[in-house]
């Protein structure tokens, strides 16, 4: 799998999500600057990795979304190509129009740093296939907007096309308002593009990628996109 | 410049922080009377937060070398090995006044600050931690203080990207008018590239780096040296505005640059700005500078020689480059959008020049700027050694279980997880154990390298014997690092008191440091960096004397780290270290008896070392299976945070015999720590203890019903537990009363 992390000024979970890459595939993945405007030859995964792109002093991921780069990652999501963001890179996808919604501030108002239950709603999907439908994962959020939000009538197409791909819930599965961290829509931690080959997440797989350091609940991300491009091959 | 008439009046030099006598050294100095711009030079390389003026002499009285010491005070922060060609850089610093006045804003800078002066010595930041005192929660700012102060410690580390993995807070009416921030940063670097302030080289170019100067801060540092009266809010202009953005590019860009060998000498700009940065670099090379201040990138037009020389205006860094490489560092500049501009050179004749304009509006001998400073050997009174209070004499109104419950949920015993939660502890991937624990782990690079931090000091017992406290607060940290496994390296110190012009107050500074001192020799832990916050008080009344210590200490196999949770069911709890049922000055009898008084538990720092050395072989060896240090509350609050941590509850046997039972529980004896091991262990360890002279007592057994049961008393269920210490703080901050 060769990917590719795109650093903005103010990311900064960019070398945590290289490291879970190059952990997992195997494979070191290409830092691009935003300035870049092309992607490598032969990419095949892009990451947009969390932090505070340009700050966030203007709406979270509004300027990032018109960066150089963009154009390219535009194009690779264009071709079918996979594009995974996370917070921050989740942010930047839903305001470069790549992903439906947006992401408010958290319900309780405040930055809020604490391990998550997510419930896998499908395994049939290149970004799922190293977990089973319904599992429930354990992964760390670190963010003060990411309470997702869309119109109505675009949350009952999400669901109605199976494109809400992570939910918070309790530990058990089962959903639960007290275990929505941030008040999200639904409880939607993770969607889908139409094409179903971008998705958005708010919390942070690749900080569970190694058993010393929390979990490995994270690593059925980047193991199953590994084994996607195997397949593909 | 010079000019017939004096335009510097008594008031104006009174504005500026400078007593007549100082004033008077000033012109003996330079031979006639200072230009504005340089009174207001003096003015910030005098004040106490520069200078160190009333702390000096004691400062140099504590151990500052040891084996793993690389680089002392004096530097932006101090370093030490880590063995492998490795070196971890740290030092704590306070941001009080800002805080109280701008509280988002003020601890804002403080992190961006401290974070500047550790990778300013090429280091990058791998963890913050810091230390909070607020005031009564029942004062009517203590509420948007705490608010404030946490939102903006998280503001500038989560988006800077660094982790906060510890820290204290603690609530006292002494701090009602005058909060304490203290921040500490923690960075690692190879030990052959570690960078300097000192400038070498005559007519080498001075290269100025980051945001552009504007007019905030200007006179922060001497805001910082006197106390509040009325109206502090008034002061709000002098506290800087942070901006982690910029800094997480200089850090970006500042790390590039030294690796590409561009970099001579760097000093961030903190304290006193343009002036403080230029003159240390120039004085500690032995080397003059020249400032040409018509360079220098300004936020707004318009602005004095006398404002751009005092604004504190963050994210800004000096730099001393290689002449060839300077072109290769401008474009490395550029690409992350930061300013960067030529603003002087270092010269042979050891003046401090500035020019504005065509004029030149200071002319200074530079290491007489700062080794010139005034020294004061100022009056103190030691404090008074208080009565010891005797357990026998200090009522049980309630039975010990009832105690428990209302202890884990008053201000100072319970859980911080509101804090913590609004502070990344987990980017960069390797933070091991995170808030809540005695110390943080953090994995070193891929490992197995581990590091351990800690903050830690007990202002009430500082306040009633300020030598004891002052021990304490660094046996405590000791300790702290020994329960995680971890052999305590060094420290950073950040000594908070009040108005040193004060003699009773000096003498809290005196003691304190004595202690610090005391301990630090006997324990092997070197100060290797520090900072003075005096003046910390509000209309004549100071706060209890604060003196924190952050330590760090390495684990070298951080996959053996301890945890103080309970593992397993029917294991041995045992009790290392002697308990006499010391209630002086503790929790209980604060809380429960409504009194604020007697002598602080007495440190004993061999057996400190002794139980420690025991304690951290255990660990070690994987025979300990959880480990807790006790500190506030006593005995039966280690333990119940020891099963809230796992859910597991504990039976436990009768109180000793010679020893009250509620001093038994609540007492805040010393150099004691709860460890538990399999039962076919016990035995074992019993003999070590005896061997190596460390008192062991028996105390219960885990066990699987998740319930706390002492004997003769109806189990408490540990989920009543956590109720209770989780509640206190998430619901004073929606607004019930405190």
């Amino acid at each position: 799998m060769k990917s590719a992390v795109i650093v903005f000024p103010g990311s900064n979970r960019e070398r945590d999500v290289a490291r879970a890459l190059e952990l997992v595939s195997g494979r070191e993945p290409a830092l691009l600057w935003h300035a870049d405007t092309g992607l490598p030859a032969g990419t095949d995964l892009v990451v947009l990795p969390g932090g505070f792109s340009y700050g966030d002093y203007l709406r979270c991921g509004a300027i990032a979304a018109q960066a150089p780069i963009m154009e390219a990652v535009r194009n690779h999501a264009g071709r079918g190509g996979l594009v995974v963001g996370i917070c921050n890179g989740f942010q930047i996808l839903c305001e470069a129009g790549l992903l439906p919604g947006v992401l408010l501030r958290n319900s309780g108002l405040r930055f809020i740093c604490r391990d998550v239950h997510l419930r896998i709603e499908r395994s049939d999907t290149p970004f799922t296939r190293g977990y089973n439908a319904g599992q429930v994962i354990r992964v760390p959020v670190a963010h003060g907007e990411g309470n997702y939000f869309a119109h109505p009538a675009t949350i009952s197409r999400l669901e109605s096309e199976g494109r809400v791909l992570f939910r918070y819930t309790a530990p058990d599965g089962s959903l639960d308002p007290r275990h929505n961290v941030n008040g999200a829509s639904n409880a939607i931690a993770g969607v889908l593009s139409e094409k179903l080959n971008v998705l958005g997440l708010m919390p942070h797989p690749e900080n569970h990628v190694d058993p010393a350091v929390g979990s490995t609940d994270g690593r059925g991300l980047f193991a199953g996109l590994v084994a996607h491009f195997a397949a593909a091959a | 410049m010079t000019s017939a008439v004096s335009i510097i009046t008594p008031e104006l030099i009174a504005e500026h922080g400078l007593t007549p006598e100082e004033y008077q050294r000033i012109v003996g100095l330079i031979g006639r009377d200072p230009s504005i711009t340089e009174l207001g030079i003096f003015s910030a390389m005098w004040n106490e937060h520069c200078s160190y003026k009333s702390s000096k002499v004691h400062l140099r009285t504590l151990p500052t070398a040891g084996p793993c010491v690389i680089q002392g005070p004096g530097e932006n922060a101090g370093v030490i090995s880590i063995g492998d060609n490795l070196a971890v850089v740290f030092k704590m610093e306070s941001h009080n006044h800002p805080s109280y006045i701008e509280p988002y804003q003020g601890a804002a800078t403080g992190v961006g600050g401290i974070l500047r002066d550790v990778f300013t010595m090429g280091a990058r930041p791998i963890a913050c931690l810091n230390a909070l005192r607020f005031g009564d929660p029942a004062h009517p700012r203590t509420r948007s203080l705490v608010s404030g102060v946490v939102a903006g410690i998280g503001g500038y580390g989560n988006s800077f990207g660094v982790p906060t993995v510890g820290g204290s807070v603690g609530f006292h009416t002494r701090y009602d008018g005058n909060c304490l921030v203290n921040a500490m940063a923690v960075g690692l670097v190879d030990a052959d590239r570690i960078f300097y302030a000192a400038a070498t080289g005559v007519g080498t170019p001075i290269v100025y780096l980051g945001s552009k100067t504007g007019r905030d801060g200007i006179h922060g540092a001497s805001m910082a040296s006197a106390e509040f009266g009325e109206g502090a809010e008034e002061k709000r202009p002098t506290v800087q505005v942070g901006d982690p953005f910029s800094e997480k590019l200089l850090l970006e860009a500042c790390l590039e640059i030294m690796a590409k060998g561009c970099v001579i000498a760097i000093q961030d700009m903190g304290a006193a700005g343009l002036t403080c940065s230029a003159v240390e670099m120039g004085a500690k090379g032995d080397l003059g500078v020249t400032l040409d201040l018509d360079k220098v990138p300004c936020r707004e037009a318009g602005m004095t020689a006398y404002e751009m020389m005092l604004s504190e205006s963050q994210e800004r860094m000096l730099m001393v480059l290689r002449p060839e490489k300077e072109a290769e560092a401008e474009a490395i500049f550029r690409k992350w959008g930061l300013d960067f501009a030529v603003v002087g050179e270092t010269t042979p004749d050891k003046r401090f020049i500035v020019r504005w304009r065509g004029d030149t509006v200071a002319d200074l001998p530079i290491k007489e700027l700062g080794d010139e400073a005034p020294i004061y050997r100022r009056p103190f009174v030691e404090t008074p050694p208080p009565a010891i209070v005797r357990a026998t004499d200090v009522p049980a109104p309630m039975p010990v279980g009832a105690v428990l419950e209302r202890l884990l949920g008053t201000p100072d015993l319970c859980s911080k997880r509101w804090v913590w939660e609004q502070y990344d502890h987990v980017i960069l991937g390797n933070t091991v154990q995170r808030p809540g624990g005695d110390a943080a782990v953090v994995r070193i690079n891929e490992g197995p390298k581990g590091l351990a931090m800690t903050t830690d000091v007990t202002p009430r017992y500082c306040e009633a014997d300020p030598l004891e406290g002052g021990k304490q607060a660094v046996a405590e940290a000791w300790r702290n690092l020994t329960a995680v496994g971890a052999t305590p390296l060094a420290v950073t110190d950040n000594l908070n008191f009040g108005n040193p012009e004060r003699p009773e107050i000096m003498g809290q500074l005196v003691g304190a440091i004595r202690g610090i001192a005391e301990a630090c020799q006997a324990l092997d832990f070197p100060v290797v960096s520090g900072n003075v916050s005096l003046y910390n008080e509000t209309s004549g009344r100071a706060i209890l004397p604060t003196p924190t210590i952050g330590g760090v200490g390495l684990i070298e196999d951080f996959a053996k780290s301890a945890t103080l949770a309970f593992k397993a069911p029917d294991e041995q709890i045992l009790l290392l270290g002697e308990t006499r049922g010391w209630l002086g000055q503790s929790v209980y009898l604060r809380e429960i008896c409504g009194r604020e008084e007697g002598a602080p538990p007495p440190v004993d720092l061999a057996a400190e070392r002794r139980n420690g050395d025991l304690v951290r072989a255990l660990i070690g060896e994987g025979i300990a299976t959880a480990v807790h240090d006790v500190s506030d509350g006593g005995l039966l609050i280690a333990l119940a945070e020891m099963a809230m941590a796992s859910g597991l509850g504990a039976r436990l046997y009768a109180a000793a015999m010679l020893v009250p039972e509620h001093a038994f529980w609540f007492g805040e004896d010393q150099a004691r720590y709860v460890v538990t091991v399999r039962p076919d262990r016990a035995e074992a360890v019993m003999a070590r203890a005896k061997a190596a002279g460390v008192p062991l007592r028996r105390l219960g057994q885990t066990s699987g019903n998740g319930a706390l049961t002492l004997p003769n008393a109806a189990p408490i269920p540990v989920r009543t537990l956590v109720e209770r210490f989780e509640a206190w703080l998430p619901g004073y901050m929606a607004g019930k009363a405190g």
